[in-house]
């Protein structure tokens, strides 16, 4: 693996403004993502950490501190790297595969066919080429709008708490699922999220963040081979180690 | 509990003749002489229909209404896409819409009038006045309504603008923009009857109100009533039609 | 912000008069003179009275018949089915094509003015009560019946406070209705009101400058009647109806 960061971030700070008051929302981050690894950022809802992947993202400007890929600085959103939302993220009027090709438009069609093929298998759902997200559940809309950002080859993923609004079965599904597909493609992922085990579950590390304004408590290397045994001492180790970093007790 | 398709017509069919049984008796035992009972307006349909008006009168409204809809759907629909768009514009905007909006179309006849003489083109104003804002205003709201996601996701595919506008906001903001449609239609249909009683000499208000003057013949009125709701219903249905596609069913929540 | 779309509506006005080169519409400045000559000789407040009577009345009885009706469909699946058709069927049809059926039970006046104005506001009226009785989730009649609720204090504490955002936006919309009714109703088959004064103002000697002082005094009236209604929808028992400004702009 290269050790030159796909992702370097510096000096991040970010203020939001709003009616004379000042909002302190992130504060000193420093971070390097290397190529091909899944890093989650860990916090509580409304830390900051979703500020951060949108800045990433390149859909927020930060007050000061730099963001450079690839040694170039983000400008504004770009299609290598490509934003995963909750399922709301799907648009309702296309079908899967209107949705899958959205960013496609530029390919001739025979190309653009054979890829929105080849994702509508990769996430599994095939048969459902022509049907509506409404007439999807929410783990399956999720997958498709994982196989629209994978449709234009991006070099990065960003995933802003994908599986939030699914239940917790089908959550531990997509989060294997992501797995596989990580493995097929792998592209370097960015994955925020509130859910410890998730993290755990998924990264190779995990940024623990603070309660706003949001700075990085802890980094945490999981040092776990895939596919991961959640009942194994060392899963649970890791895990109990980031229950106490973010000061939770172990009995309810 | 789903309807049963038989429960749908039952019911309706069972108020609607009930209401026939009360105005025929209602008319007999009030021996009026002047309004009409429904037998009565029924031969007045028949001679109506033979007299070749019915048919030629309704396309006038039809015409009338097209047209002047017509011309409120392109330009109502640009002007609501950019108010939408840039939240200045749709401040500035916005008070001179409420104020002319209470302003009955029907109160811009002498204005019309005067631009435009007594004429077609008089009645197409009006309707044309009065199908704009409600168009304009739900095609604004349309727009403002989408989740900014949906344009990130936009700009992260590196839409250009114009493409942002067509793929994205366009789809986006249809459901609403097709409830305002359907609505400003309405109300289109509504104008051109009121406003053929006042300003011309053809069409089915024209009818309703030629019908009285020119003899009190109450079951031609009525008569010309009945096919302005039922012609009303139709198009209202066809809105409907357009509402269940696919591509926008998903903006209704059912029924 | 707002007063800036207002003044470039004057001006455009103004200027779309004066590049017109005729006499007859009036730009500004002669309405506003307009409508201080109807102030001083006492025909504004009549005029806008009589206007604000027929409303008045006509929405009121509006309102007693059609709320109730409405509810009483939005209840019974059945009643909804029988009647809802019956009332759609109605509603295309112009309030002002009654006009004659209008002049024949009530003569010309007052009372067929009215007339007109309560058969325009009570089909809208009773759709919304309709509606929003239907939107009474399942979830907040089962919780009534756990509590052992009768049906009078299920109707108290349950239905009414649950469809009273959606029927005070359906009240102030059947306003708005009712007093673009009530103008046109006047154009035809009074002689007093605000409808009447713009026919009559160009009728007697083409008065323009009132009859377009007509219009605006029409658009602020019936402006601060939706800004009064708007003011009930932020009381707390309807502003937790509302999700989105859509819902409430119309």
């Amino acid at each position: 693996m290269p050790h030159r960061a796909k992702l370097s971030i510096r000096g991040l700070e970010m203020v939001f403004r709003a009616e004379g008051k000042e909002t302190a929302v992130l504060h000193d981050i420093d971070l390097d993502v290397r190529e091909g690894e899944l890093v989650c950022i860990l916090g509580p809802s409304g830390c900051g950490k979703s500020t951060l992947l949108n800045i990433v993202g390149g859909f927020l400007t930060p007050t000061a501190g730099s963001v450079t890929i690839d040694g170039e600085p983000v400008g504004g959103p770009d299609p290598r790297r490509i934003f995963v939302f909750q399922e709301r993220g799907v648009f309702p009027w296309l079908t899967v595969e209107g949705n899958i090709g959205f960013g496609l438009g530029r390919l001739p069609a025979a190309e653009r066919r054979e890829r929105i093929a080849h994702y509508v298998r990769l996430v599994g759902l095939t048969g459902f080429e022509n049907s509506y997200p409404q007439e999807l559940s929410g783990g399956m809309k999720q997958r498709v709008e994982v196989a629209r950002a994978l449709a234009v080859n991006p070099d990065m993923l960003y995933l802003d708490e994908p599986f939030g609004a699914l239940d917790s079965i089908t959550r531990l599904v997509m989060r294997s699922e992501l797995l596989r597909i990580w493995d097929a493609e792998k592209k370097t992922i960015l994955f925020v999220t509130h859910d410890i085990d998730e993290s755990v579950q998924l990264a190779d590390r995990v940024i623990v963040m603070s309660a706003r304004p949001a700075t990085i408590r802890r980094v945490v290397t999981i040092d776990l081979p895939h596919p991961r045994d959640l009942s194994s001492r060392r899963y649970l180790e890791l895990r109990d180690g980031i229950f106490e970093e973010i000061g939770l007790a172990h009995r309810i | 509990m789903k309807t049963r398709a038989f429960d749908r017509i039952l019911w309706p069919a069972l108020s609607t003749a009930l209401v026939l049984i009360v105005w025929h008796f209602a008319v007999r035992w009030t021996k009026t002489s002047v309004f009409p009972s429904p037998l009565e307006v029924a031969r007045g349909f028949v001679e109506l229909a033979r007299r070749g008006v019915l048919l030629r009168y309704a396309a006038d409204s039809l015409f009338r209404v097209g047209s002047g809809y017509g011309l409120a759907l392109a330009l109502g629909i640009p002007t609501g896409l950019l108010l939408g768009w840039s939240p200045a514009g749709a401040r500035a905007v916005n008070p001179v819409i409420q104020l002319l909006r209470p302003i009955s179309p029907l109160a811009w006849i002498p204005v019309s009038i005067v631009l435009f003489g007594i004429s077609n083109f008089a009645t197409i104003f009006l309707i044309f006045l009065a199908s704009f804002f409600p168009i304009v205003v739900a095609t604004m709201n349309g727009v403002r309504g989408i989740p900014a996601m949906y344009l990130r996701a936009g700009r992260n595919f590196d839409l250009s603008p114009v493409a942002r506008l067509w793929r994205v906001m366009l789809p986006a903001a249809l459901p609403q923009v097709l409830t305002g449609l359907r609505i400003a239609l309405g109300i289109a249909w509504l104008v051109v009857v009121a406003a053929e009683m006042i300003a011309v000499d053809s069409g089915l208000g024209y009818l309703v109100i030629d019908s009285r003057n020119a003899g009190k013949r109450y079951d031609l009125v009525v008569a010309a009533m009945i096919s302005i709701g039922l012609i009303g219903v139709a198009l209202n249905f066809s809105m409907r039609r357009v509402e269940r596609l696919r591509s926008v069913r998903w903006g209704f929540r059912s029924a | 912000m707002s007063g800036s779309g207002l003044l470039l509506l004057m001006l455009f006005w103004s200027a779309a008069i004066r590049i017109s080169h005729q006499t007859l519409l009036p730009g500004p400045l002669k309405v506003a003179a307009a409508i201080g000559e109807l102030a001083q000789k006492g025909f504004l407040v009549k005029h806008v009275v009589a206007s604000l009577f027929r409303v008045t009345w006509g929405y009121l009885m509006a309102v007693i018949v059609g709320v109730p009706f409405g509810i009483f469909l939005g209840w019974r699946r059945r009643a909804e089915l029988a009647f809802a058709p019956l009332i759609e069927f109605l509603r295309p049809i112009s309030p002002l094509a009654w006009i004659p059926i209008a002049i024949l039970w009530f003569g010309v006046g007052d009372f067929g003015a009215i007339f007109i104005i309560f058969l325009a506001s009570v089909l809208p009226l009773t759709l919304t009560a309709m509606n929003a009785v239907g939107r009474v989730t399942a979830t907040h009649w089962n919780a009534g019946r756990n509590f052992g609720l009768s049906p009078a204090d299920m109707a108290r504490k349950v239905l009414a406070p649950a469809i009273f955002p959606q029927l005070i936006v359906g009240l102030r919309l059947t306003l708005g209705i009712a007093w673009l009714v009530v103008v046109a109703a006047e154009m035809i088959a009074v002689n007093s009101g605000l409808g009447f004064l713009i026919i009559d103002a160009r009728n007697a000697g083409n008065r323009y400058d009132l009859v377009v002082a007509g219009m605006v005094l029409i658009g602020l009236i019936g402006l601060a009647l939706d800004l009064a209604m708007r003011r009930l929808e932020r009381l707390p028992a309807a502003s937790w109806g509302y999700q989105t400004p859509a819902e409430v702009a119309a």
